[in-house]
C-alpha cells in the first residue's frame, strides 16, 4: 500500500496508508492529519494542502498545472522550491512519500 | 474487577435510556464535523454525538453539482474522516435519525426526541442543522423528474435520470443552478437555465460579475433566460412525469428533467420549539450562542453578527458556505470548552463552472467603487470593490493570483489603492499597503 510520512512544523512524524487513486490531501485529511487544511476538498480554491516535499520524491511526483502554481503563490507560510499543494498529489501503488506540513495553512 | 458472585450481582443496566452523550450535535453537515474535529484538537474530552438524518456518513457537498454528477469523483472520497477517526476520538456517529422534538431542562441538558422513536440524552445541544432547499411552488411542480440539488441522495437521484433525458431545463440562475447547468451541459445535454431576475447570482456578486458569466456562459453553449420564469411544468401522457416548462409568455420547453435551484432556508423548526429567537436563522452571539446562552447554532443555520471588519454595528449576517460552516465552528468549540473568541479569517467562496473558477474574497454590500481587471488573452477577469477608499472584497475569474492577494490584505488589515489596481499587469500584491 501507499504510505505517506507527514512530519509536522514541530518534527511529529505520522505514517498513513493510503489507497491508490487518493490524493495525498483525501489521506491526510481522512485520518485526521492535523497539518492538512484543505477547506475547498480538492478543487484548487483555497490552498490551504500546502505541503513541503522532500526533495528526493519530487521526481516521483507529476508536473504542475498553471493554477497550482498559482495558487501557491497565496499559501499562509511562504513557498519554497520544494511546495506543491497536496490534492494534486495523487497515490500510486508503490509510492512512498515524505512530506512536511507548514506550521499554518490560513 | 469485573467478576460478581451470586451475592453480588452485576448491576443490570437500563437498556432504555442511552448513555448521555456529552454534547449532541444535530446536523452531520460541514459545520458539524468541523465542531467534533474543533473540539477535540481543543481537549473536549466528554462523549459526542454526531447525528444526521441522512443515510450516509459525514460527506462533503460542493463536489455533488460538480465531479460527483459528472463522475469524476467517487462517493467515497466526498467521505469526511474515515470511520477509525470517529472511534478513535470518541464521536458517535448516528446515521438516519430525524430529531423531532428535544425537552430541556434548566441547566441546558435534555433528551431530542427522534421520529423512529429512539431518544438521545445529552449534556449540551449544538445546532449545526444547516437549511433545505425552497420548493418551487408552481403548477406540475410534484411531478417525477422534478429535482433539486441539496444532499447526496438528490444528486444519486439526477444522477439516475440523468441518463434518459435529453432537455434539462434549470430553474434559478444562482451558484447551484449554474454548476449544475456547467455540468449538465458537459455531459451532452440540452440546457435551458431560467433566472427570475434581471441578471445572474443576484446578491452574491456585482453586477460587472454577474455581467461576465453571463456573456461567458452563453458564449459557451448555455441558453440563459433573464427576467424568465416558469408558469407551470406540464406532464407526460401519463400525467406522472415531467414533459415540459411553459413559460409566462406562453413558450413551452421541452424537458425530462426539471432542476430547481432556487435558494434555501434554514432549519429552524427545532429552535423555535426550543423557544430560541429566530430571525432568518437561529439567532446567535459572537460567540455562537443561541439567545438560551446554552445551545450553539453554527454555519448555514445561524444568523450571526456581521464578523467582517468594517460592519457596521449591529448588522447581521447568516452565510451559507464551507469556509463560514468552519470558521463558525471554530468559534463555538471556544465557547463550549469555556473560551470567548470571535470569528476570525475574512469569508471566502468559491463556484466552478465548466471552465470558470470563480473565487470570491470578503463581502461586497456596501461598496461605492468597484475596479476591473481583466485580461481577456489569458481569460482572467476580478472586481475589486472598495468602500471609502478600503477594498472589501473581490471576485476573481480564474485569477487566483488576485483572490489571495486580496484575501491576505483583508485578513491582515491592510489595503489595495483603487487606481494602482486598475492594470492588470501590476500584481496585486506588490501593491498591497499598510493603510
Amino acid at each position: 500500500m501507499p504510505t505517506v510520512h507527514f512530519t509536522d512544523a514541530e518534527g511529529e512524524v505520522r505514517d498513513v496508508q493510503g489507497n491508490p487513486g487518493d490524493s495525498v490531501m483525501e489521506t491526510a485529511v481522512r485520518n485526521g492529519v492535523p497539518g492538512i487544511v484543505a477547506e475547498c476538498g480538492g478543487s484548487l480554491s483555497c490552498a490551504t494542502c500546502h505541503v513541503f516535499v522532500r526533495e528526493d520524491c519530487l521526481s516521483k511526483l507529476p508536473p504542475m498545472e498553471d493554477m497550482e502554481d498559482e495558487m501557491l503563490y497565496g499559501t499562509a507560510v511562504d513557498r519554497e522550491d520544494n511546495s506543491r499543494l497536496s490534492c494534486q498529489l495523487r497515490l500510486t501503488d508503490e509510492l512512498d512519500l515524505f512530506v512536511t506540513t507548514p506550521e499554518t495553512q490560513v | 474487577m469485573g467478576t460478581h458472585t451470586a451475592e453480588q450481582p452485576a448491576p443490570v443496566a437500563d437498556l432504555s435510556v442511552p448513555t448521555r452523550t456529552g454534547l449532541l450535535i444535530i446536523g452531520a453537515s460541514q459545520s458539524g464535523v468541523q465542531l467534533a474535529v474543533s473540539l477535540r484538537a481543543l481537549g473536549f474530552d466528554e462523549h459526542i454525538t454526531l447525528l444526521g438524518d441522512e443515510d450516509h456518513r459525514p460527506y462533503q457537498r460542493p463536489a455533488l453539482s460538480k465531479e460527483f454528477l459528472q463522475g469524476t469523483v467517487e462517493s467515497e472520497s466526498l467521505i469526511f474522516r474515515s470511520n477509525e477517526y470517529w472511534a478513535e476520538h470518541n464521536v458517535d456517529l448516528v446515521k438516519g435519525e430525524y430529531i423531532v422534538r428535544i425537552d430541556r431542562d434548566a441547566d441546558g441538558s435534555g433528551i431530542a426526541h427522534a421520529s423512529s422513536g429512539r431518544h438521545f440524552p445529552f449534556k449540551r445541544l449544538a445546532l449545526t442543522v444547516g437549511a433545505r432547499a425552497r420548493k418551487l411552488e408552481i403548477d406540475g411542480g410534484d411531478l417525477d423528474g422534478v429535482l433539486y440539488l441539496r444532499n447526496a441522495d438528490d444528486a444519486l437521484a439526477l444522477k439516475a435520470r440523468v441518463g434518459d433525458a435529453q432537455d434539462v431545463v434549470v430553474i434559478g440562475g444562482g451558484f447551484i443552478g449554474l454548476e449544475a447547468a456547467s455540468s449538465l451541459q458537459k455531459m451532452g445535454k440540452n440546457v435551458t437555465v431560467l433566472e427570475f431576475g434581471p441578471r445572474l447570482v443576484g446578491r452574491a456578486v456585482g453586477e460587472e460579475t454577474a455581467e461576465y458569466f453571463l456573456q461567458a456562459h452563453r458564449a459557451r453553449g448555455l441558453d440563459i433566460r433573464l427576467n424568465t420564469s416558469a408558469a407551470r411544468l406540464t406532464a407526460t401522457d401519463g400525467g406522472r412525469s415531467v414533459a415540459g416548462v411553459e413559460l409566462q409568455d406562453g413558450t413551452l420547453l421541452p424537458a425530462q428533467i426539471v432542476l430547481v435551484g432556487i435558494g434555501v432556508i434554514p432549519n429552524t423548526q427545532l429552535a423555535e420549539q426550543l423557544g430560541l429567537t429566530v430571525d432568518n436563522g437561529i439567532v446567535v452571539d459572537r460567540y455562537a450562542l443561541a439567545s438560551d446562552g446554552t445551545t450553539v447554532a453554527i454555519g448555514d443555520c445561524a444568523n450571526m453578527p456581521n464578523p467582517v471588519p468594517g460592519a457596521e454595528p449591529g448588522e447581521r449576517i447568516r452565510l451559507e458556505s464551507v469556509n463560514n460552516a468552519i470558521e463558525h465552528a471554530k468559534v463555538a468549540a471556544y465557547s463550549l470548552t469555556g473560551r470567548r473568541e470571535e470569528y476570525a479569517g475574512i469569508p471566502w467562496f468559491w463556484s466552478n463552472q465548466a471552465d470558470l473558477k470563480l473565487q470570491i474574497a470578503g463581502l461586497c454590500n456596501g461598496y461605492d467603487r468597484t475596479v476591473l481587471r481583466s485580461d481577456e488573452e489569458r481569460g482572467k477577469f476580478s472586481v475589486l470593490y472598495y468602500r471609502r477608499g478600503q477594498v472589501i472584497a473581490a471576485d476573481c475569474v480564474n485569477a487566483p493570483l488576485d483572490f489571495m492577494a486580496v484575501k491576505n490584505a483583508l485578513a491582515k488589515g491592510r489595503n489595495i489603492p483603487a487606481d494602482a489596481a486598475a492594470d492588470p499587469a501590476t500584481p496585486l500584491k506588490t501593491i498591497t499597503t499598510d493603510s
